[in-house]
């Protein structure tokens, strides 16, 4: 057994963050690991950034990611990923799985900051990481089901398929069937699967 | 439910639903509650399974109420919980006091969660550790989500033994982590008791003097125990002349550095903080040339160790505040820092370069907002409209504090709850200065009623919006006594409030919908020129609530677009409004139909009357 593995997801407040951790935690637990995460409720969740940390290996005490020593971030809006690069590093080879679907704040869209491109905020995320995955994912979840919102689902197969998590499969589909709500479960499972067919 | 799930089996709990579990396995039969992040989901889980697990559960209408319900259950020999964050402690203290005095017959736990770095506070960072010693109540500090359950069911038995409510301690991280937690038995508790008349609850003077004595002395058998309880142990025994006492969440930092540095120190982990166990921190303190505690926030068990120290081991080094912040929350670099700093030891990793790295990077921020569609931004940007340049906007406890943020700026300042309509009373009394009160419906009925009657009674004639979107949105969406609906789910009198605001004799009070702007402005104009106190409830059902509802019953949301051949690009709808649907680009607006929730203000503000419906 690992002894640890360290994931940070992170987006906008109603991407589904919450729901990516607790599916991937439920995963790791019936996979028969030690699991800790940690999440943010309340204020942050109104359009702001939430961070989730999901740890899990034999025997996990800190429900947070030491600095440098995430494995894998996932990111469902790419600002949000690179607010988070510091959980990355070249050393721990983390990886990092990004959305192209920006969502703008109030900082860029009414105060005039300005939005890195997707191509600029790769470059930056390589000095903190092996290497960085651009996923077209909202759109294809989008073309699928007409709304952007199992996005995170979406991704999660990619990374099980590509093994970026070390959780099997079926557990990740059982977990998926215990967290999100039932009339939603088989549409999921879809999207779960279009993503683990992505090359 | 998870929570409701058989015994033996493993689950993974937040750290809130881990207490509710502890609280059932206990035998609790009464739960209130106010809510307040990072405590909501202790309420929120009793609320989901209060009628299955054959219970009573209620969100009270304050802090204060929450803890007096509870204590007159535990007083009538019902096991109780009442929980709310550390802010709620404060409204609840004064009842809590003398609850210590009359001690409880059947069990009664104090969940109070704390928030350092202020997640989701807005007030201050407080440590209501502190409480446990004014108050003289025991205190034990979880720092996981299994010892969530474990101490909250140990805390039931202790409190039941001794007579005296048990504070359990978390903070945000404890609250709101996840972990594996093995179950135990639930077992039905008592949830109907009987009160019988006791001269200890009368708390009256002389007699008062007598249970401050007694007080002391079940405090003192507490010492003792918390000497001999489990929940206080040693990790890493060995000779080493450094050791580490540590409370909290920072536990589980302090077992990851040590591991991360390849050091080996001896820990002692205290839970039962209050008492602390003297006897355990001597043994523990007497051979050692230097000790580090770590506890986030105040340096209260180091001052305490310090204390003890000077009996046993007078030349010991005792370290604390000045290697650890007093301020924010600790995390596993901070206590590596400290670490590395006393002993020289470093990570393979250089964190500092590391962060060096990341500073250089310029990252737009993102501010939380209030949503699409919600009525709060309606009711400020009408306000701004209506009262012109130089207007102070009393702030509140709620979403709309959302409103510090720019363009509206309409939260001048924030205190506490209910306290927008006393802080404006005092400017006005000293000032000749414009204002408008705002406070939401919640925090009207938790403490914004004697506000509102004071302003009637020593005429400060200001101008109260009451942002009434008919729920507790901010922690979750929970009821309150203007929403018809009970913790328990069910049906029950909703108090209006322009009926409340009628009753203290005010007589300029009007319902306003905050979608109809122009009626909005019209009445803040209108209210603002009156001579003596007034009223508007701005009423809307919260915009999450009426769209999840809108769904559920298929009704099509209509959405808006911008006709870009009538655009006159003002920019209005974007600066000046700032709804978030609202974007632009390449110097064009537009909507995004993905968020936007149809609520047509914008079409209201529109000079150019450019956003029309979108035909499908």
């Amino acid at each position: 057994m690992i002894k640890e593995f360290n994931i940070v997801a992170t987006g906008v407040g109603g991407q589904g963050i919450l729901t990516l951790s607790n599916v991937i935690a439920e995963a790791a637990l019936k996979q028969g690991y030690d699991v800790k995460t940690s999440e943010l409720h309340g204020l942050a969740q109104r359009g702001g950034s939430i961070p989730c940390h999901i740890r899990f290996g034999k025997k996990i005490y800190s429900p947070l990611v030491l600095e440098g020593e995430a494995n894998l971030i996932i990111g469902l809006e790419p600002l949000e990923a690179l607010r988070c690069c510091y959980y990355g590093s070249k050393k721990y080879g983390t990886i990092f799985l990004i959305d192209t679907h920006k969502i703008m704040p109030i900082s860029v869209s009414v105060l005039g900051e300005k939005y890195p491109s997707i191509n600029r905020i790769t470059k930056l995320l390589k000095q903190f990481s092996k290497k960085v995955i651009i996923l077209n994912a909202s759109e294809k979840v989008k073309e699928k089901t007409g709304d952007v919102i199992a996005t995170n689902i979406y991704m999660l197969g990619y990374a099980i398929s590509k093994k970026l998590i070390p959780i099997k499969k079926e557990f990740v589909l059982e977990a998926i069937r215990k967290v999100i709500p039932k009339r939603y479960v088989e549409m999921n499972e879809e999207i779960f699967k279009l993503g683990m067919k992505v090359r | 439910m998870k929570v409701l799930e058989k015994s033996g089996k493993k689950v993974l709990l937040l750290g809130n639903e881990a207490i509710v579990r502890g609280a059932l396995e206990a035998g609790v039969g009464f739960a209130s509650t106010y809510p307040g992040t990072p405590s909501s989901e202790i309420g929120d889980t009793f609320s989901k399974i209060a009628k299955k697990a054959g219970i009573y559960f209620e969100y009270s209408s304050n802090e204060k109420v929450a803890l007096e319900a509870a204590g007159g259950a535990a007083l009538s020999g019902v096991r109780s919980i009442v929980s709310f964050k550390h802010f709620g402690l404060n409204v609840a203290s004064e009842s809590v006091f003398p609850l210590a005095y009359t001690g409880v017959k059947a069990g009664m736990v104090i969940v109070v969660a704390d928030d350092p770095s202020c997640h989701s506070s807005g007030q201050s960072e407080e440590d209501t550790r502190l409480f446990a010693r004014i108050a003289h109540l025991p205190m034990l500090e979880p720092s996981d989500a299994q010892e969530c359950k474990d101490f909250t069911k140990n805390a039931f038995k202790l409190s039941e033994k001794f007579g005296i409510p048990f504070f359990i301690r978390t903070t945000t991280r404890v609250s709101h982590m996840k972990g594996v937690v093995k179950l135990g038995k639930i077992i039905k508790g008592k949830i109907k008791g009987k009160f019988i008349k006791d001269i200890k609850f009368k708390n009256f003077p002389p007699y008062i003097m007598k249970t401050h004595e007694e007080l002391h002395n079940k405090l003192e058998k507490l010492k003792r125990l918390s000497d001999k309880s489990g929940m206080n142990y040693f990790v890493n025994e060995n000779k080493s002349k450094m050791g580490i006492i540590v409370s909290g969440v920072s536990f589980n930092y302090v077992i990851e550095a040590l591991d991360d540095l390849k050091l080996k120190l001896p820990i002692l982990k205290l839970s039962f903080t209050y008492p602390l166990p003297e006897n355990k921190i001597k043994n523990f303190i007497k051979k050692l040339k230097a000790v580090l505690v770590v506890e986030e926030l105040e340096p209260i068990v180091e001052n305490e160790v310090k204390i003890i120290a000077k009996d046993v081991n007078p030349k010991l080094k005792v370290l604390g505040k000045g290697y650890l912040p007093h301020a924010g929350e600790y995390d596993e670099e901070i206590i590596v820092n400290a670490l590395s700093k006393i002993t020289g030891k470093k990570l393979a990793v250089n964190l500092l370069s590391h962060k060096k790295k990341y500073q250089r990077i310029k990252i737009p921020k993102r501010f939380p907002l209030m949503c699409p569609g919600c009525p709060h931004r309606a009711t400020f940007y009408a306000a701004k409209v209506a009262s012109g340049k130089d207007t102070i906007f009393g702030g509140d406890v709620g979403c709309y504090i959302l409103g510090i943020f720019p363009p509206l700026e309409t939260q001048d300042f924030m205190f506490s709850m209910g306290a927008s309509e006393g802080i404006i009373h005092g400017i006005r009394k000293v000032t000749n200065q414009k204002t408008i009160t705002f406070l939401g419906d919640s925090t009207f009925f938790h403490a914004g009623m004697p506000g509102m009657a004071n302003a009637v009674f020593n005429k400060s004639k200001q101008l109260i919006i009451v942002l009434d979107n008919r729920i507790t949105a901010m922690t979750g969406h929970q009821p309150n006594p203007g929403v018809g609906i009970t913790g328990m789910g069910e049906e029950t009198k909703a108090i209006p409030i322009e009926d409340i605001a009628k009753s203290f004799g005010i007589k300029n009070v009007k319902v306003v919908d905050p979608f109809n702007l122009k009626e909005m402005i019209k009445t803040i104009k209108e209210f603002l020129k009156k001579d003596e106190t007034s009223v508007i409830v701005a009423k809307r059902e919260c915009q999450l609530l009426a769209t999840r509802k809108k769904k559920k019953k298929g009704i099509k949301i209509v959405k808006f677009e911008i006709d870009q051949e009538k655009c006159t690009k003002c920019g209005i709808c974007l600066n000046e409004f700032a709804c978030p649907a609202i974007y632009k680009e390449k110097g064009k607006f537009y909507i995004n139909k993905n968020i936007c929730t149809g609520c047509a203000v914008c079409t209201q503000l529109c000079p150019a009357k450019a956003i029309k419906p979108v035909v499908e």
